[in-house]
């Protein structure tokens, strides 16, 4: 966990304090609503169909029980008794009251928790691996990068007001679990022959309306210059990136338009003027970071403890145990992940009530600490092997025990027609079919991973591009369609997918993923050969042919 | 079902105008006498583009009360009940058509 000083306590004070004035002023119509719209957006709050909607940071997906608590306090206080957990590590509340949003904010401030660039044209919530510190082969934190980053872009007021969002991620490991290749900027931190810590920098990356994967810009960038080639990158960007069509506006476009060689020209230039300058990242700067991050004293425990010997007789925990629980760095320790895909729920939706079981849970068997993955599931990143039989128990008596951790059913959903002003159709109601579908837990394992991802619109909160399954929900005179694609991924193998067809309709979603898994299980040439491998052994042909041959 | 937010204005039948209240984003129609009500039945009903956007113009006017605001479709059975003309419009007022986590 990363501690707050008192610069930080006083910053998010005094934001609160600016925040409330600015919501009276509103309020009492001193502020219209164009002059308001700004200031709301840069505390995180939207309007959607219903509400309005209050989008909390979690920098790098890590929270505290203490932390999580207060989450929930504000998801039964002010909202409606639950938060929806997003592809950004953030939460969303769907049912806020403008008036009561400086009470909730301030509520949040006491626990280190704010809004800040959780929405506008700035540098959103810094990203990275829910796993950091904990995987095995990392070759340093990730979070204490991204905290660095975080504090660098935190208000800064010439990245304040960019041409449009951007968003940055950060990987130490070499599976990439952080998508950092559909980022605007995304770093892959790792040592050089010389055995020197450094950063692959990838820039240009992005789903939406125009989808690409990032771009190598440099291969190695040493720690020290990683401030100055980042501000470097966003100079060019502020200069050149278009403000005159939003749909253009994205680094992405910028770099496609220059073409990666030129764009990393004027990014090099740029650069040779500032990374003498005093962003140069010294050692000390990082240690002092790094000491602010408490890690637990990890006993010496045994590989195999008697505990999970004897709970290994139980089907159910062996079941949920080979779907959700990792390998640790430390002997005898475990990251559990937990899912938030229950069969037929919402996926990412959290209750106020588990939110608190899981805090006194994390408090028990994790040190304290929870993480959140960009999958929208949550993480016990610190769980000596001794406790997962009573971890299982104690999840599973508060609903979040389900054993589909990676499988079909483990959907990442964005909220859809259901909740959200730009959707086209509804995401939700499908994801909760499919996991219907699906929830027999053997043929589930059977299928083995399978990500299936759901945007209720093209700007691709449900980040359907790199689905392994992508169902993207467009209009068609008036009814809900979907359109399927398939072979994509966001690993360090990151790649869009292939659209199978034509659209179809609402109706016909769940049968035709079916269809698709069912070809699958038909092609694959082992049981080893993932979804994703066989689409790209064999094309989209096949389980086109199969989807559309009776339709 | 395309956002309203991201079409231009175009009146094919019988519309309202609808926001969300300023203070804490409740779903409001425009009622004819310059007010805003929480229930479809009361909102004023045009039929030509001139009369949405004048009624729009107004409801805009009205910056305290409500934001967000633009023309909706409807649809008006016989015996002049008033229905939301899209699914957008319906799940606007009858709520999400799923269950929510925590009962309301």
């Amino acid at each position: 966990m990363y501690a707050y000083d008192e610069l930080d306590r006083t910053l998010l004070n005094e934001r609160v304090s600016e925040f409330r004035d600015q919501v009276k002023r509103r309020l009492s119509g001193e502020l219209t609503e164009d002059e308001f719209k700004i200031l709301r957006l840069q505390n995180g709050v939207y309007l959607q169909l219903h509400a309005y909607m209050f989008r909390v940071a979690i920098p790098y997906g890590t929270l505290s029980s203490k932390q999580l608590r207060q989450l929930a306090h504000v998801a039964r206080r002010y909202d409606r008794g639950y938060g929806h957990f997003t592809t950004r590590q953030n939460i969303q509340y769907n049912w806020i009251k403008l008036s009561e949003l400086p009470d909730a904010l301030a509520d949040l401030a006491e626990v280190g928790i704010h809004a800040m660039q959780t929405s506008g044209n700035n540098t959103r919530n810094v990203t990275s691996d829910q796993w950091a510190g904990v995987a095995p082969g990392e070759v340093d934190d990730p979070r204490i990068w991204s905290e660095l980053l975080r504090q660098y872009t935190t208000l800064h007021p010439e990245f304040s007001f960019l041409p449009r969002k951007f968003k940055i991620a950060i990987t130490a490991s070499a599976h990439d679990r952080a998508a950092i290749k559909i980022h605007d900027i995304g770093l892959r931190l790792y040592k050089n022959d010389e055995g020197e810590l450094g950063f692959e920098v990838l820039v240009g990356g992005g789903l939406g309306r125009t989808p690409f994967i990032a771009k190598t810009i440099k291969q190695f960038v040493h720690r020290r210059d990683i401030l100055s080639y980042v501000e470097a990158i966003m100079r060019v960007y502020n200069q050149y990136g278009r403000r005159d069509n939003i749909y253009k506006a994205r680094i992405k476009i910028l770099v496609h338009e220059l073409g990666i060689d030129k764009f990393a020209r004027e990014v090099d230039e740029e650069w040779q003027h500032i990374r003498d300058s005093a962003l140069a990242v010294e050692d000390a700067a990082i240690e002092e970071i790094r000491s602010r991050f408490t890690y637990p004293k990890y006993e010496k425990l045994p590989h195999m403890p008697d505990e999970l010997k004897q709970a290994a007789h139980d089907p159910l925990f062996e079941r949920w145990r080979r779907n959700s629980v990792f390998t640790h760095k430390a002997q005898g320790y475990s990251i559990v992940t937990i899912s938030l895909k229950p069969i037929g729920a919402p996926p990412g939706d959290a209750t106020a009530e588990q939110m608190d079981a899981l805090a006194d849970i994390a408090d028990r068997y994790s040190f304290g600490e929870i993480r959140v993955g960009h999958e929208q599931n949550l993480a016990l990143p610190h769980v000596a092997k001794r406790d997962l039989p009573a971890l299982w128990k104690a999840l599973d008596r508060i609903g979040l025990a389900t054993p589909n951790v990676n499988l079909v059913s483990d959907i990442i959903a964005c909220p859809g027609l259901d909740y959200c002003s730009l959707a086209n159709a509804r995401s939700i109601p499908i994801a909760q079919e499919l996991t219907r579908r699906f929830a027999n837990h053997d043929t589930a394992n059977l299928i083995g991973r399978l990500h299936i991802n759901i945007s209720g619109c093209i700007n691709a909160c449900g980040h359907h591009h790199v689905g392994h399954i992508g169902i993207l929900g467009v209009e068609k005179n008036g009814e809900e369609f979907y359109q399927i694609t398939i072979g994509g991924r966001a690993d360090e193998q990151a790649q869009m997918g292939t659209l199978i067809g034509p659209a179809v309709p609402y109706g016909e979603v769940a049968d035709v993923v079916e269809d698709i898994v069912e070809a699958y299980l038909a092609l694959r040439d082992s049981q080893e050969e993932l979804f994703v491998d066989t689409v790209k052994r064999l094309g989209v042909e096949p389980f086109k042919e199969r989807v559309y041959a009776t339709r | 079902m395309t956002s309203p937010l991201q079409q231009k204005i175009k009146i094919t039948g019988p519309s309202v105008v609808t926001a969300n209240r300023t203070a804490d984003g409740v779903v409001i129609w425009r009622t004819g006498s310059k007010g805003w009500s929480l229930d479809l039945a009361d909102a004023a009903i045009v039929r030509t583009a001139d009369d949405a956007r004048a009624l729009l113009a107004e409801a805009i006017e009205d910056d305290l009360g409500a934001i967000g605001a633009y023309i909706a479709p409807v649809e008006v059975r016989d015996g002049g009940k008033v229905l939301p003309g899209n699914l957008r419009e319906r799940i606007r007022v009858k709520g999400l058509t799923i269950e929510m986590p925590v009962p309301a």
